[in-house]
């Protein structure tokens, strides 16, 4: 008989576990888990599960990052499916935002305009 | 619920001896101090990394281990509102350690690597798990009170350097706020209540003040050699700062209450800081070292588990597969 305060403890027989280890060579693969807030919403990244197989790693992907809030859908990915770039060659996208002729408030015509009305009377 | 590194003597030896690449540790450094996270595929000291995953690593065990003398408590809860409160809040901590285990694999280490450690008895836990939950107070003392210890901590440590902990620390502080609360609640309940259960919520109080103050860690004094990972921001605040804040935001909270702390000398001095008896260190060690009233029982539910599970286990194991490192 243990002595625990909890009975469900109480009613284990912890005298018969042995070592307790787990098999280590034995990982279940991750998944990185993405999250739909809403319908019309993008899936964004927000973690990962481990998981033998995709029907599972969604069911654990659901008591892990829907517990709270609004969801519309889950996707799972093998995380060995997923290709990036490396981190330290950030430097490839250092020089977007100096590309400012892609944003819409490098065009600025006011003015031309205004000096154009004046020079040609067109008030 | 917690996540808390002190370096010993030999260990903060060791730390200053191990030569790094200059220039790339100039880098990292830079980086931290731009205020920039670290994330897994970066270049990081071996110091950084070992004790970052020391430190997610017993945060992770802690929920888990947590989870343990609350859920004692949910076949015998008062009502079915707490029922189902506690329910949900002893699910969140297993899924904290879920995250927390995850943070700590981007770092190299398997999380059946470091389940065997807590099972093994290599790698702890917070201290304050190994005391009993002896009365329904004590759930109500442990969702108020621990939890808002370990949202102080919570709190600071998402500030820190590595981007999958802080990621995982923001989530667990979100869903911790709902523990705080109806922790708060349930001891406003027993506070206004009967006298049998302002008397049960005293009970538990003086049980657990002791345990609180040792929640936060030894004194600055006797845990020194913290330099390098407050420069790392591993570490972010002194154990005694996040002891003061906690005090600061906690005990006005329980004496509106009329309900009081077993410690005549607990007061906030002009400087704005909490005094208080010594709350027994020698006790802290003992317990974190193994010998405390539940030490035994918590590996031995932890190993039942495993074992009893195992089968599950292999069974859905896929040898066709291979194990990648989680990206984030």
């Amino acid at each position: 008989m243990n002595t625990s305060l909890d009975p469900r403890i109480n009613r284990l027989d912890l005298k018969k576990i042995e070592e307790g280890e787990i098999i280590t060579n034995s990982h279940l693969i991750t998944w990185e888990v993405f999250h739909q807030e809403k319908r019309g919403k993008q899936a964004v990244h927000c973690g990962i599960v481990h998981a033998p197989s995709p029907d599972l790693a969604l069911l654990l992907a659901k008591e892990q990052f829907a517990r709270r809030g609004k969801t519309a859908n889950l996707w799972v990915v093998k995380t060995s499916d997923v290709f990036t770039f490396k981190l330290e060659d950030e430097d490839i996208f250092e020089t977007v935002p100096e590309k400012t002729f892609r944003d819409p408030g490098f065009y600025k015509v006011r003015d031309r305009i205004e000096k154009y009305r004046l020079e040609n009377h067109l008030s | 619920m917690y996540g808390n590194t002190n370096l010993t003597e030999e260990e903060a030896k060791r730390m200053n001896s191990v030569q790094e690449d200059p220039q790339k540790l100039a880098e990292f450094e830079d980086r931290i101090a731009r205020g920039e996270k670290i994330e897994p595929g970066d270049w990081m000291p071996s110091e950084y990394r070992k004790q970052l995953i020391r430190m997610i690593e017993q945060h992770a065990h802690s929920e888990i281990v947590g989870a343990l003398p609350e859920g004692t408590w949910i076949t015998r809860a008062p009502n079915f509102k707490r029922k189902l409160a506690l329910i949900a809040k002893v699910q969140d901590e297993v899924g904290h350690g879920q995250l927390l285990y995850s943070a700590a694999e981007t770092l190299g280490k398997t999380r059946e690597e470091m389940l065997n450690d807590l099972l093994s008895g290599k790698s702890k836990y917070s201290n304050i798990f190994n005391y009993p939950a002896e009365t329904w107070a004590d759930i109500a003392v442990i969702g108020f009170l621990v939890d808002g210890a370990a949202i102080v901590n919570q709190t600071i440590n998402s500030k820190g350097s590595y981007g999958p902990y802080c990621r995982a620390l923001e989530r667990i502080c979100y869903e911790e706020s709902f523990h705080l609360k109806q922790g708060h609640d349930n001891v406003v309940y027993l506070a206004t209540g009967s006298k049998v259960q302002r008397d049960m919520l005293q009970a538990a109080i003086n049980r657990w003040y002791r345990p609180l103050l040792h929640f936060f860690g030894p004194t600055d004094k006797q845990s020194a050699h913290s330099e390098k990972l407050m420069k790392w921001k591993v570490k972010l605040a002194s154990n005694d700062d996040m002891r003061n804040q906690f005090l600061d935001m906690y005990v006005p909270k329980i004496l509106e209450l009329g309900i009081t702390f077993p410690d005549p000398n607990l007061r906030k001095n002009a400087d704005g800081v909490w005094e208080f008896s010594d709350p027994d260190w020698e006790e802290f060690k003992r317990v974190i070292s193994g010998d405390g009233p539940c030490n035994a029982e918590r590996i031995a539910v932890r190993k039942y588990a495993e074992e009893a599970g195992r089968w599950v286990r292999q069974a859905l194991l896929n040898p066709t597969e291979k194990y990648t490192v989680p990206l984030a």
